[in-house]
């Protein structure tokens, strides 16, 4: 692990994929940040007369079939899918890692009913879980979060047992359980810095799989509702309009695959940077 | 004409640190049927001078020098060439015969491959050549069938299917990089033994790397004694061990622990040499052993030692080659 | 090897039942009352009561459970409330889109990945390898929904080539048909695709670098016969996890690619279901996904046994 940030950083400015993916990643999260003080105009007014306006100087991307200006609905559409990616992050880290951990370090049964449990969640995708919770619970950003965030946990508990278990292998873990510490005390101090880094590698592409699924559930009306803008439900709105007005599906999936790919190649240079170890053919 | 003659070779790898030379002015030759052991330790640059041999060097590396097979220079044939050569006039095993056959394919198939790449025997000619092989390398048929995959044999069963693809083709010279260091004790014997009837029967010339001299000392008849990349000694088995001259050997030598009768051996501590194996990119000017060598002068420092013939059989590089009595003095 | 079958059917057996205990809890549990849930907060007692009569809502839960349970396995899939058809006739008439239209996506999404991974490992750090790298990582980031309606914009609206959505049956003809299905295929194959690229390239360059691949290089093996003969099956395993989990990715891009074409395929009906709030459907629509899931992944583990002697058992000598 890098004793300071700076190191980091001097290492990862080499790494053209961490410049690249780190440079859009970060006008991503600017603009999300943007949108709680200011945007170009208010996303809630609508403007029956400026509709389906072209870009131009007065509204830079054009506005949208209800006279929204689609740059501003745009930057508040980031905010949203920050919100939603990293919450379900948290759920999953906070639930998958000790999982995870508590896996590797009990081994036996526990281990099994774990890593099934890990599997049945797979059977169930994002998208199917949604579709169940949107069945009873109505949808919702919410409802969103909990179902990707669902998704999200036993893909943490997997990473976590995985690299957890080969760190128990190591034999200053067993200097540490010679002395006395149990279990639980290794993995917090010893196992949980180590296998940090691929945590947080893990994370940046899940936060990135979690925009995409965001899109997709409010693409299909199950995620965020209006008023709140979100790229996916713009997707949505813009296929009514396809015949006329192509560019208004242009834009936000444009914005999400922009950021989707530059939380990737963040994901794979900060990997790179963190764990040469870790690094696979790239 | 020498089987092989190497001359002045020198190979240079790409690593964190830059390019750098990790073998130099090394040459050497081997009659048919010679038996060569290379020894040295760990990062000496034996096993890249068995790559070498094979073309299996990293694609990024720099060769310069000559490897003449049978006055042939084997070290800028493409690539349709170089595959003609291995496995067919070169063969090799390798030290980690856990990790060295295809998880996924029969023991048989491996064995056969060698066969069908570089002769025309047809499929029966071929599973007849296959079955004897494995007879002569201890897996007789009867026990080991040949559909059974890797992971169902040892690891000196492994090592036995690997003897056996390497001299499939009767190559001229069989190549050993440590074969049985990562093999159990009892195993390992076993294994030297067969690789040595193997080269006696067949004439085969064999190169037997290894840091450990109680091997090279078993199956070699000539030794060159390597230290960063370097020869630093070269000769007959029986004339190096015996009359040993670079104080790297003799260091070599003393490391060994003696299980001494008398009392006044037991009380002596193990030997070492003292310092460490410079880092490639730290290595010094001149001879690369000067800073451990107590022997050292101010000329050892400077300049590189070249090659000093001491008898026929007999070479080695130092400024100040050890004799009887140096070697008496040492010992007390 | 026997005993690896019984091992793998009784997880599989066993997994199918918690996923049932899931999706009961899910949706019947959680909630609370159904009824109320389908009929809607205005609706009146009676109708109400009727309902939970109709539905057996009244009956101890576990009861409900069980009889659930042997219905599905009867294949029993209860009666849509909407439509007062069975459910298992709905899905039929739907899966003849649905189906034909996940296949036809994997085995496209296959036969671009993988010569692409093979190509690009064969070509690593070269012109080709970056190009293919390129692609994935497009091909990752794009959704695919916008993908498809990328595709529309292109074929459907400006070329005019291909329709737009809709799907006219089979009956109309297989060439109409297919037409209709052409651009879901490729909206749904490109991003999976993308994906199992990016997989099958990694793998083969993780096997390359192993001793075994040094071995048969050291027989005289060539480069290209170390790649095909040694490295590929070696190289599969990954590939054919990472494409059972694809199977799962594959079907929640069914429901989505299917409402952007408006395919009246299994993704239409559990959308319809849901505004409709027809709880039946769902429940038994969400189970049916879930077991193919399970059924496929069981599958993949059969074919690694297959592909990997190591996972077999086989006696040791």
């Amino acid at each position: 692990m890098f004793k300071t940030l700076a190191e980091l950083l001097g290492h990862g400015l080499k790494n053209w994929s961490f410049v690249i993916g780190g440079a859009i990643s970060l006008l991503f999260f600017l603009v999300a940040f943007l949108s709680y003080f200011w945007t170009p105009y208010p996303v809630e007014d609508i403007n029956i007369s400026e509709r389906l306006l072209k870009p131009s100087t007065q509204y830079l991307l054009g506005t949208d079939h209800f006279g929204r200006d689609i740059l501003s609905m745009l930057i508040q559409g980031a905010r949203n899918s920050v919100i939603v990616a990293f919450v379900a992050i948290g759920i999953g880290i906070g639930c998958g890692v000790p999982l995870g951990l508590t896996a590797a370090a009990r081994k036996g049964w526990i281990d099994e009913f774990i890593m099934r449990f890990n599997d049945l969640t797979f059977a169930f995708p994002a998208l199917i879980s949604a579709i169940m919770i949107t069945a009873i619970l109505g949808p919702g950003s919410v409802n969103s979060i909990i179902a990707i965030g669902i998704f999200n946990i036993p893909v943490f508990a997997r990473v976590a047992r995985g690299a957890a278990l080969s760190i128990w292998k190591r034999e200053f873990i067993l200097a540490a359980r010679s002395a006395g510490k149990g279990p639980f005390k290794i993995s917090i101090e010893h196992i949980l810095p180590n296998i940090s880094s691929m945590l947080i590698v893990q994370a940046t592409i899940q936060f990135a799989l979690g925009i995409l699924a965001e899109a997709g559930l409010s693409y299909l009306g199950l995620g965020t509702q209006p008023p709140m803008p979100s790229w996916g439900k713009m997707l949505n709105e813009a296929q009514t309009f396809m015949h006329f007005a192509p560019q208004l599906a242009i834009y936000p999936g444009a914005a999400i695959a922009l950021t989707v790919l530059g939380l990737n190649l963040f994901g794979d240079g900060l990997r790179d940077v963190l764990d040469p170890k870790l690094r696979r053919s790239r | 004409m020498a089987l092989l003659q190497v001359q002045d070779l020198l190979i240079t790898l790409k690593t964190a640190h830059g390019p750098q030379e990790v073998i130099s002015h090394v040459s050497f030759s081997m009659d048919a049927g010679e038996k060569l052991g290379i020894v040295g330790e760990s990062g000496c640059g034996k096993s890249i001078t068995a790559l070498a041999l094979m073309s299996l060097l990293p694609p990024d590396s720099r060769i310069s020098g000559k490897i003449l097979l049978e006055g042939r220079n084997i070290t800028n044939l493409n690539s349709r060439e170089i595959c003609s050569i291995r496995g067919n006039r070169i063969g090799m095993i390798f030290q980690e015969p856990m990790t060295a056959l295809n998880p996924v394919k029969q023991i048989g198939a491996q064995v056969s491959e060698s066969i069908y790449l570089h002769t025309k025997l047809n499929r029966k000619q071929t599973l007849e050549q296959v079955i004897e092989l494995m007879d002569k390398v201890g897996l007789p048929m009867e026990r080991f069938p040949l559909n059974l995959y890797p992971h169902q044999l040892s690891g000196g069963q492994r090592q036995r299917v690997m003897i056996a693809m390497a001299i499939a083709c009767s190559p001229d010279i069989l190549i050993a990089d440590e074969p049985t260091t990562a093999l159990d004790v009892t195993v390992q014997e076993q294994i030297l033994d067969l690789i040595q009837d193997l080269a006696d029967s067949s004439g085969m010339a064999l190169v037997m790397i290894s840091h450990d001299l109680g091997v090279i000392a078993q199956t070699a008849e000539n030794v060159m004694v390597m230290y960063t990349g370097n020869v630093v000694e070269m000769g007959s088995t029986i004339d190096v061990f015996q009359n040993m001259l670079h104080p790297y050997t003799h260091g070599l030598f003393s490391a060994i622990p003696h299980v001494g009768s008398s009392a006044k051996q037991s009380k002596k501590r193990l030997s070492s040499i003292p310092g460490q194996v410079p880092e490639l990119h730290l290595r010094p000017n001149g001879c690369n052993f000067a800073n451990r060598c107590q022997r050292a002068s101010s000329i050892c420092n400077e300049k590189e030692p070249s090659e000093t013939r001491i008898s026929e059989h007999h070479q080695v590089w130092c400024y100040h080659p050890l004799n009887r009595q140096d070697k008496r003095k040492i010992k007390k | 090897m026997r005993i690896f079958l019984v091992k793998r059917v009784f997880t599989l057996l066993l997994t199918l039942l918690v996923s049932t205990l899931v999706v009961f809890v899910v949706l019947e549990i959680l909630p609370g009352d159904p009824a109320s849930i389908m009929l809607g907060i205005n609706a009146e007692a009676d109708t109400l009561n009727a309902l939970r009569q109709e539905l057996g809502l009244n009956r101890p839960i576990l009861v409900r459970y069980a009889s659930w349970v042997a219905d599905l396995v009867t294949g029993n899939l209860g009666i849509s409330y909407t439509y007062d058809v069975p459910v298992s006739e709905l899905i039929l008439s739907r899966i003849t889109i649905s189906f034909p239209l996940a296949l036809m996506a994997m085995t496209l999404s296959t036969l671009i990945a993988i010569p692409l991974g093979i190509i690009a490992a064969s070509n690593h750090n070269k012109p080709m390898d970056f190009m293919v790298m390129g692609f994935s990582q497009l091909g990752i980031a794009i959704p695919n929904f916008w993908f498809a309606m990328l595709l529309t914009i292109l074929f459907s609206i400006t070329l005019r080539l291909l329709p737009a959505g809709g799907f006219a049956g089979w009956d109309a003809g297989m060439v109409t048909a297919l037409k209709s299905l052409l651009l879901p295929t490729i909206a749904l194959a490109l991003p999976q695709s993308a994906i199992l690229a990016r997989v099958t390239r990694s793998a083969l360059l993780e096997v390359l670098k192993e001793d075994f691949i040094r071995t048969a290089r050291a027989k005289g093996v060539t480069n290209q016969g170390a790649l095909w003969k040694h490295a590929l099956r070696n190289a599969l395993i990954p590939v054919v996890t990472i494409m059972g989990l694809q199977f799962s990715f594959l079907l929640a891009g069914t429901i989505i690619i299917e409402n952007v074409f408006y395919l009246p395929g299994i993704g239409r009906l559990i959308f319809q279901a849901i505004s409709q709030r027809d709880l039946i459907v769902v429940k038994n629509l969400v189970i049916l996904l879930a077991a193919a899931v399970i059924i496929i992944n069981f599958m993949v583990d059969l074919l690694y046994a297959a592909i990997d002697p190591r996972l077999r058992g086989g006696k040791d000598v």
